[in-house]
């Protein structure tokens, strides 16, 4: 693309924003021409989000400025954003099920007198949908349109909206791969008409085939500024992930040689699941963990990582394959059956699927504990906490208030809690998703010290994690989830962060195509 | 069953079935919006005991009528802003609504029980009356109100269906965040449909007094809110098919008044239960369906974007 000459649509310099602790982002400098396509590439939580989100009026920078044509403007609301011609898709679509295509689009458009003609708005949408490559039927419901057609209707909103910026916030994330290619090809069309394309992402691939320009960013920071011209999958998998952080096998204590013995505690047979809306389907895993044995589990979000949770703990049924739970075929317990069995689960967002915030820690305690603690007809509440501080003294954990509603801890309290319940009965198999997440470093300290005590003690530990660094010092073997199915499988000590990079967002494919 | 009995029927299906028609078209624009109004039966009889009253003071029925319309519309309006403006529980605020539009009405319709009024003018097109059988019924000798209930049923389809203001308050009742996202502000919209809905509310309690039953008493709407909260379901939300639900119910009330008048074996406690035993029907045959077309946020309080 030619445009350094010409001034950019849309530019923003110097941007921060600060929260709490975290500087989600540092001195962003970002411009937009029109007629290009702009990857913004970067891990969970390097800032893109907190970027876009500036970028259209739902969130205000502490500091630096955002210019429209070469003019600042002060972006209050996406209100503001929308007038100027700034328009965005979020990865959760803003869609009404229940209400045509032609009514969502209808909605969204200010212009429309109190009285309006159907057909006039119908008749928009096609001449946009034909002149775009984004046709759908008007008189549809939202509900019955796959995901990509959703997807173009959100774009057609904005295109009708006379949006010139269009910012995609991760838009491939839930799109089957032909659905993929089709939106490459409305990209190529609205260059041609001169918008200008903000695409956000972590998927390499899909980088080098669609953007002009890509900007990559690690922890609040622009990292580098590449052309299409440059960009090759290696060097963005450093940009993005940093040089070196290899798995060495720096875990101290003992690092089990022998092969797991005889029976895995854990096992999935070609063990597939359906999936509705923005889940990933899980595609034929073959998943063995064995006794002291840690597996890790690499992925970036939305590959399959919660699903796979769910799947073991019996939260979602198989669609084919099996599970099988020291040596017993486990694919039709119930979860009660499987917690009992001694499954410890950490969820990956506790406050919704391991607590409920509005009862006290005392009695979230005794959730999820099955009968242990039944006493007649009561609960044997002085058998509970004698065992819970137990549990909470070995993670060295502060025992917190007892009283207080659920709901009323912070994050890493909660975090806290749910693991000390979850590890309280010498648990056979720990399933744990990003437990340490929202931790101190010394809480997740004692949290990879505990499941390394589980593997030791002859336990299974399956450890889904984003923190290559994590998974490099836990796991004795790890597997890499892309898109629903495994993409590669590694010994301790014998993967390059590099190799996994390639892996998690899908260019190892690209390499060989 | 004799033809006497059939246009009795009809004839009482069409004049009870008035009221029902305002009292559910009220209640769909409100539950579009997504909001519950248990309050309606509150509603209607603030209608009824207001409209009579200004009607035997004046000794309009036109002014009692407007009168009527008017209290509705500010007795949701209060409803409003308990669940719109304070967010408080709409199911609790409903019933609460229903118990201050009992003692409301009974205040103001005190001082009138017993008052004689001129009800609002029926009138039955003269070349009907041309038909042998119409003539010795009251079939189609109807007030303004009955002759306008379907043209009022078609215009809030209209206005819920076709207009800016119907999107954006099926949009809220649907998903408020959406609406919000999309430029709209659900709290205004939600105020506008409570606001219309309990004028139509006014209207449907207004037609009880001072054209079916031309005198107040307490308690006279006998659970009317409520079946029409239910023709609401039957209706699935549709203004065009709460006609039918409402000719429907009313006909079983005139059915069971027809049986009784011409003295039926069966018991008259029982008769009097028809259009309920009716209403228990048809939420048994509709429970359950996922189809039901229910705004997806009916009940729900929107607590802002965040």
């Amino acid at each position: 693309m030619t445009h350094p000459v010409s001034t950019p649509l849309l530019e923003v310099r110097g941007i921060s924003k600060r929260y709490g602790a975290v500087l989600a982002n540092d001195q962003v400098d970002l411009s937009l021409y029109g007629g290009e396509v702009h990857a913004l590439l970067g891990e969970n939580g390097a800032g893109k989000s907190t970027l876009s989100k500036i970028m259209y009026g739902f969130t205000r920078p502490d500091s630096g400025e955002i210019l429209l044509g070469g003019k600042p403007v002060d972006l209050h609301s996406p209100r503001d954003a929308r007038a100027l011609g700034i328009g965005m898709v979020f990865q959760n679509f803003l869609l009404i099920p229940a209400l045509s295509v032609l009514e969502n689009i209808a909605l969204f458009l200010t212009d429309l007198p109190p009285i309006f003609r159907r057909e006039a708005v119908e008749q928009r949408i096609r001449e946009f949908g034909e002149r775009f490559g984004l046709v759908v039927d008007p008189w549809a419901q939202v509900r019955q349109l796959s995901v990509g057609d959703q997807q173009k209707v959100e774009i057609l909103k904005l295109l009708l909206a006379q949006a010139r910026v269009l910012i995609l916030d991760e838009p491939t994330k839930v799109l089957a791969p032909h659905e993929v290619v089709a939106l490459f090809r409305v990209f190529e069309v609205l260059k041609a008409e001169g918008y200008s394309i903000l695409f956000i992402t972590h998927k390499l691939r899909e980088v080098v085939a669609c953007a002009d320009r890509i900007t990559v960013m690690r922890q609040g920071r622009v990292e580098g500024r590449l052309t299409s011209g440059q960009a090759d999958v290696d060097t963005l998998v450093t940009m993005m992930f940093g040089e070196g952080g290899a798995g060495e096998p720096t875990a101290t204590g003992t690092v089990p040689e022998q092969p797991p013995s005889t029976l895995p505690i854990f096992e999935l047979r070609g063990a597939s699941s359906k999936a509705t809306g923005s889940e990933t389907p899980l595609k034929n895993l073959d998943v063995s963990i064995g006794a002291g044995e840690i597996v890790g589990v690499a992925g970036v979000s939305g590959s399959g990582q919660k699903e796979l949770g769910d799947l073991i703990l019996g939260l979602r049924p198989l669609s084919t394959g099996s599970k099988w739970f020291c040596g017993a075929d486990a694919s039709s317990w119930t979860i009660a059956r499987i917690r009992e069995s001694g499954v410890a689960f950490v969820p990956e967002d506790p406050l919704v699927m391991a607590a409920v915030p509005g009862m006290s820690v005392r009695e979230n305690l005794v959730l999820g504990t099955g009968r242990r603690y039944w006493k007649g007809a009561t609960i044997n509440w002085r058998a509970l906490e004698v065992a819970m501080g137990k549990s909470f003294s070995a993670l060295a954990f502060p025992v917190p208030g007892l009283d207080p509603p659920m709901g009323a801890l912070s994050g890493g309290n909660l975090q806290r809690v749910v693991i000390a319940r979850e590890m309280a009965h010498k648990p056979k198999l720990v399933v744990a998703l990003y437990p340490t997440r929202g931790l101190d470093v010394r809480s997740a300290l004692s949290v990879r010290d505990l499941l390394r005590r589980v593997r030791d003690g002859g336990g299974g530990v399956l450890l889904i994690s984003e923190d290559l660094e994590e998974l490099a010092e836990m796991a004795d073997r790890l597997l890499v989830l892309y898109g629903g199915a495994i993409a590669g499988e590694f010994k301790r000590g014998v993967w390059q962060a590099e190799q996994v990079g390639h892996l998690m967002t899908g260019s190892k494919e690209a390499l060989h195509a | 069953m004799t033809t006497p009995l059939v246009l009795g029927v009809l004839a009482g299906a069409v004049l009870s079935g008035t009221s029902l028609l305002y009292a559910t078209l009220g209640e769909t624009i409100v539950e579009r919006s997504g909001i519950v109004n248990l309050g309606l039966e509150g509603i209607l009889l603030i209608g009824a005991s207001v409209g009579f009253s200004v009607a035997a003071a004046s000794g309009s029925a036109w002014l009692g009528l407007a009168a009527a319309a008017a209290a509705g519309g500010l007795g949701n309006l209060l409803f409003g802003w308990l669940v719109v403006t304070r967010k408080a529980n709409q199911l609790a605020s409903g019933l609460a609504m229903m118990f201050f539009g009992f003692g409301v009405s009974a205040l103001v319709g005190a001082p009138y029980v017993g008052a004689v009024i001129v009800g609002l003018p029926k009138w039955r097109p003269s070349w009907l009356d041309g038909l042998p059988w119409v003539r010795s019924t009251t079939l189609f000798n109807y007030d303004l109100l009955t002759w306008l209930a379907v043209p009022v049923a078609i215009l809030v389809w209209w206005a819920l269906f076709r207009t800016r203001w119907g999107l954006g308050v099926r949009a809220v009742g649907e998903s408020p965040a959406a609406a919000f996202a999309a430029g709209r502000n659900p709290a205004v919209l939600q105020y506008q449909a409570l606001s219309s809905g309990g004028v139509l509310g006014g209207l449907a309690g207004a037609h009880l007094s001072l054209s079916l039953t031309l005198t107040w008493a307490e308690y006279m709407t006998a659970g009317r809110g409520f079946i029409a909260i239910a023709l609401v379901i039957f209706s699935k939300w549709h203004p065009l098919r709460a006609i039918a639900g409402a000719l429907l119910f009313g006909g079983a009330e005139a059915l069971q008044l027809q049986l009784q008048a011409r003295g039926s074996d069966i018991s008259p406690f029982l008769l009097e239960m028809a259009p309920y035993l009716l209403t228990i029907l048809v939420l048994l045959a509709w429970g359950g369906s996922r189809r039901l077309a229910a705004p997806a946020s009916l009940g729900r309080t929107f607590y802002g974007s965040d």
